[in-house]
């Protein structure tokens, strides 16, 4: 699984595996025939059936924000709408655009932070080899798959007896922490593939870990940094759990708001699914530009050592 | 003994503020929280240990015993119907078709939403009225001349918590697909054409050679499904709320026992989570951990 | 090296934002008053914005912000809150239902007393001795009421029991009740009672279970005086059950204003809710009397199941002076006024005009003077958060299952949990 994780990060081998995938054959001559055009079909044919279920839902957030309350009655529910209106869209703004732009201020710092620290254990793990080192990095691990309810009412006495100032702050140091298992996960696999050599001769120049550390391996670091920021940037945004327990409506992130948004008694559609759509544009926006390094980090969320 | 401070200590100062992190946040506060479950701590508040009193309580509520059916089958399915379409798009994709990129970036970008945000428009799908009044997948599947298949969604309470899954399904078959994507891409093409020498047809190549070789993604992919299954408490608020008796998971139960100030069993429903989490995490761990030391 | 540096001003970046993000709370927040309520929509929150309105009036110099959390009945609101009190992140005041639910808070140590403002503003004397009472606790009061409601009350479509060949009288007792919304049913309203989610649901059996007790013995299920185990409750049960057969199936999709709508748009014969449906009559220009009746539940006939709304002081809140002065404008005759006359309750004080207010207000001005009092439990006047959080869970389970023994020893066990610890 690590090699997968490097395709998906290091462009060269991205490059490669891309190159050599034109090389591979397409078809042997033995598997054309009647038989392979019906099973492509199929497949072409199943490939556009969940293409239209999976859109099904995007469909209906998109269509149903920009209905007026008589549109929405059962009857057109599945049609567009008859007049475009963007009164869903103002409405639910105008809950959601103090939120929406605290939650940058939530996410920004926190995957900064985790990322920095991420690559600094993810160098030392990678490289140095000393006895238990392996333990500690399963001791790390495990910190990624706790469900968080285990630690949350010890977290919240912590925090009450700290005083820590409710909302972005606890919740900034919160995700830093909660992140640094993933993001030390990502940035020892991406090291492991760092050639060897490179940092073998800065110590025979006597280069120090930490000297090492700063002129050789963080100016190689971009591509991790980028996978781990995305990665934290997107589970960031898009955690609920933490902000109910850590802030509330008028101090916490856009998942909350959008929540409250949402579970209105009169059910105002339009409004909470252009709020839906609202909370989920950041995130989108970064899938759609920089999808491939998302995906790396998806897939570096699944890869065991 | 100053060389060993030279090379210890670098390393250490790097990595220190991590351990010192998760060791208190992670491994402090587990403690932490399974000793406030053996207390009668309320609002923070405690007079005492009171020993296995709150699980007691907890397996004595029928509620919670329900509770933990309902994440049982809501794993079961989200496993399920992750891995089934996950690998199904995946093999469908995997020698390359065309618009490969336009399935796999709208197969995967459910992904990039959060459970929250996509649990408003599945509130709406998953509406539970027929007939004349029938909205949401109950109209469409009306409407498509499928009426019988109208169902009451997540309001059932023998396989209501199966409603909750489909939405869970919809956000992450795609990363399941990406996942054997990789899976599938990871295979030298040698092994393919040795079994194509070997005389074995299409199917057979797939299946004693190609899907072998894919086990250990199915098995990461049920780990990372399988722990985010088990903790699921955002999409059943965004859909269902939190007091909707079909649709009560471990989750959403500790969340009504912390709001009701009732801290020591919230702490309890943690740590039984915990321990459900563990018997699916700690044998995979100890394998990467071995595996780790062989390298 | 040039990395280097990109990385030092990454994290100069996120130091910076971290900064913002705890120094923007700081700011110039002394003006603010967080005012937390669940009146998000609809009749709700128009009384809440002419309430806000006044409360501008009287004190420009502070910035109202809306903490308001939706659901009806406080359902998520009550969750929310109390998980904020316990991060010792309060508001500035909050909305809470006077009775057991105020009194939850106030042993939790999370209200300040307030009975300084009470004698500031001669409150004493204008507030009923026996509402004071339910917000005292050792001689200490701890929230100010804006608002009475009464939850007994039936809202029928006389236009649809006519198709039933019903008139516009109420049934004498649940039985008839039963037999009243039989006779819809064979008719073809598929709907002859609404109904909408768990809260809802439980308004309705508490509403059934004023009328099989008597309000003695209904007053008995909250002190113990009255067993749950008992025949006569068990007996009230099989009625809500019997009841819930003849109510919509979508009911766990919807809130109280779907359920009320569909007694507005003829959908549905009969709806039990509190008076503030009143106000969801008003927006869609419904008559009083020729539109839309009303009436006591079956059986509760000169019984009033009240609930008051009230405002608190938390301890730790972030600007005193601020919570007092809203206080001051809910507790004033203009504020009571210009919110009650919005959202369809009666006012708490005693020194209102029946002349401001509509039709119906006036009738439920009327009973409460006259009628027993009884609290509401599903609005917190009768028990606790966690003895009403355990019988909603009951009851939402009833929903699904229908297994009536169930739900009956799910009560019991739910009285005996509380009333142990009471």
């Amino acid at each position: 699984m690590t090699t997968t994780v490097l395709d998906e990060v290091k462009p060269t081998a991205d490059r490669k595996a891309r190159k050599a995938k034109k090389a591979r054959p397409p078809q042997l001559p033995g598997t054309r025939g009647p038989r392979s055009t019906a099973v492509r079909t199929v497949k072409y044919v199943l490939l556009l059936f969940f293409l239209i279920i999976v859109l099904i839902p995007a469909y209906v957030l998109f269509v149903t924000s920009f209905k007026t309350g008589a549109d929405i009655s059962p009857d057109t529910a599945w049609s567009l709408p008859e007049n475009w209106d963007t009164a869903g869209w103002e409405r639910a703004w105008s809950t959601l655009s103090d939120s929406f732009w605290r939650t940058f201020g939530l996410v920004i710092p926190a995957s900064l932070i985790s990322a920095f620290l991420g690559s600094m254990n993810g160098f030392v793990l990678s490289r140095w080899r000393f006895r238990g080192a392996d333990l500690v990095f399963t001791l790390i691990l495990f910190g990624m798959f706790i469900p968080y309810q285990a630690v949350m009412i010890p977290l919240v006495e912590i925090m009450n007896t700290v005083g820590a100032e409710r909302g972005i702050p606890s919740l900034i140091f919160i995700h830093v922490v909660y992140g640094l298992p993933i993001c030390t996960l990502i940035f020892r696999n991406y090291y492991a593939s760092v050639p060897t050599e490179v940092i073998e001769s800065a110590k025979v120049d006597g280069a120090g870990m930490i000297r090492t550390y700063t002129s050789i391996v963080l100016p190689v670091s971009i591509p991790g940094f980028v996978v781990t920021i995305i990665w934290q940037f997107t589970s960031v945004w898009n955690d609920y759990l933490f902000a109910m327990f850590f802030s509330s409506a008028q101090n916490g992130p856009v998942t909350i708001g959008l929540n409250f948004l949402a579970a209105g008694q009169l059910q105002d559609y339009a409004a909470s699914m252009a709020g839906a759509l609202i909370a989920s544009l950041p995130t989108l926006l970064v899938y759609i530009v920089l999808g491939r390094w998302f995906v790396g980090g998806l897939m570096a969320g699944s890869v065991k050592g | 003994m100053f060389t060993r401070i030279r090379s210890w200590g670098p390393p250490v100062l790097l990595i220190a503020p991590t351990l010192i992190l998760l060791g208190i946040f992670v491994y402090g506060l587990i403690g932490a929280g399974v000793w406030t479950s053996l207390t009668d701590n309320v609002r923070g508040q405690t007079t005492g240990t009171v020993g296995l009193q709150n699980y007691e309580n907890l397996f004595n509520d029928d509620t919670f015993v329900y509770s933990l059916r309902n994440v049982g089958m809501y794993t079961l399915a989200f496993v399920a119907g992750t891995l089934f379409f996950g690998f199904l798009w995946a093999w469908m994709l995997e020698r390359g078709a065309r618009g490969e990129g336009i399935f796999r970036t709208v197969y995967l970008f459910p992904m990039a939403v959060s459970f929250v945000a996509s649990g408003v428009v599945w509130r709406w799908l998953l509406n539970s009225n027929t007939g004349e009044s029938a909205s949401g997948l109950n109209r469409l599947l009306d409407m498509v001349g499928l009426g019988f298949l109208q169902g009451q969604w997540w309001t059932h309470e023998g396989w209501g918590i199966l409603a909750i899954a489909m939405p869970a399904i919809w956000q992450l078959s795609g990363y399941v697909m990406a996942l054997f994507l990789a899976g599938f891409r990871g295979i030298p093409e040698e092994l393919r054409e040795a079994a194509r020498v070997d005389g074995a047809t299409e199917w057979q190549m797939y299946r004693h050679v190609i899907f072998p070789q894919l086990s250990p993604v199915a098995l990461s992919a049920v780990i990372i499904i399988g722990h985010m299954s088990l903790k699921v408490f955002d999409l059943i608020m965004a859909v269902a709320g939190q007091t909707n008796h079909t649709t009560q998971v471990p989750g959403t139960q500790m969340w009504l026992k912390y709001t009701s100030g009732e801290w020591a069993e919230a702490a309890a429903i943690g740590t039984v989570l915990l321990l459900v989490v563990a018997v699916l995490i700690v044998p995979y761990l100890i394998s990467t951990y071995r595996a780790e030391r062989r390298r | 090296m040039k990395l280097r540096a990109l990385i030092a001003g990454l994290s100069a970046v996120a130091l910076a934002f971290t900064a913002t993000a705890c120094g923007g709370d700081d700011g110039d927040n002394t003006k603010d008053v967080e005012v937390f309520t669940w009146w998000a929509d609809g009749s709700e929150k128009a009384g809440l914005d002419a309430l806000v309105a006044e409360f501008k009036k009287q004190h420009p110099d502070l910035n109202f912000v809306n903490g308001a959390v939706a659901g009806g009945a406080g359902s998520n609101a009550k969750n929310v809150l109390a998980s904020r009190l316990q991060q010792q992140d309060p508001p500035s005041t909050f909305q809470a239902h006077a009775g057991a639910e105020l009194l939850d808070y106030i042993e939790a140590n999370q209200l300040q007393d307030v009975s300084q403002l009470y004698k500031e503003n001669g409150w004493d004397e204008v507030f009923p001795e026996d509402l004071i009472e339910l917000l005292t606790v050792d001689g200490k009061i701890y929230s100010v009421p804006s608002n009475v409601h009464r939850a007994n009350v039936v809202w029928a479509n006389p236009e649809v029991l006519k198709k039933a060949g019903l008139d516009d009288k109420p049934a004498k007792d649940i039985d008839g009740f039963i037999q009243q919304l039989d006779k819809l049913k064979k008719a073809g309203v598929d709907t002859p009672l609404s109904i909408a989610t768990d809260w809802t649901q439980v308004h309705l059996l508490e509403t059934v279970l004023i009328a099989d007790l008597g309000p003695e013995k209904y007053i008995g299920l909250w002190d113990g005086s009255t067993k749950w185990d008992s025949p006569e409750v068990s007996k009230a049960i099989d009625h809500y059950a019997k009841l819930l057969s003849y109510t919509n199936t979508d009911r766990q999709n919807l809130d109280w204003p779907d359920a009320t709508k569909m007694v507005i748009d003829g959908k549905a014969g009969f709806n039990i809710m509190g008076d503030w449906a009143e106000a969801a009559f008003q927006e869609a220009d419904k008559e009083w009397g020729k539109d839309y009746i009303t009436y006591p539940v079956p059986g509760t006939d000169g019984i009033f199941d009240f609930l008051a709304d009230s405002f608190t002081l938390p301890v730790g809140a972030k600007n005193e002076e601020g919570t007092k002065a809203w206080l001051q404008t809910v507790g004033s005759a203009e504020g009571q006024k210009a919110f009650n006359i919005k959202k369809g309750s009666i006012p708490a004080r005693t020194d209102a005009d029946p002349k401001d207010y509509g039709d119906y207000q006036k009738t439920a001005l009327e009973s409460y003077k006259n009628d027993t009092i009884v609290p509401s439990l599903a609005h917190g006047a009768a028990a606790s958060v966690k003895w009403s959080t355990a019988i909603t869970e009951a009851v939402s389970s009833f929903s699904a299952n229908k297994d009536i023994e169930k739900l009956k020893s799910a009560l019991v066990k739910a009285a005996e949990d509380n009333q142990k610890k009471q």
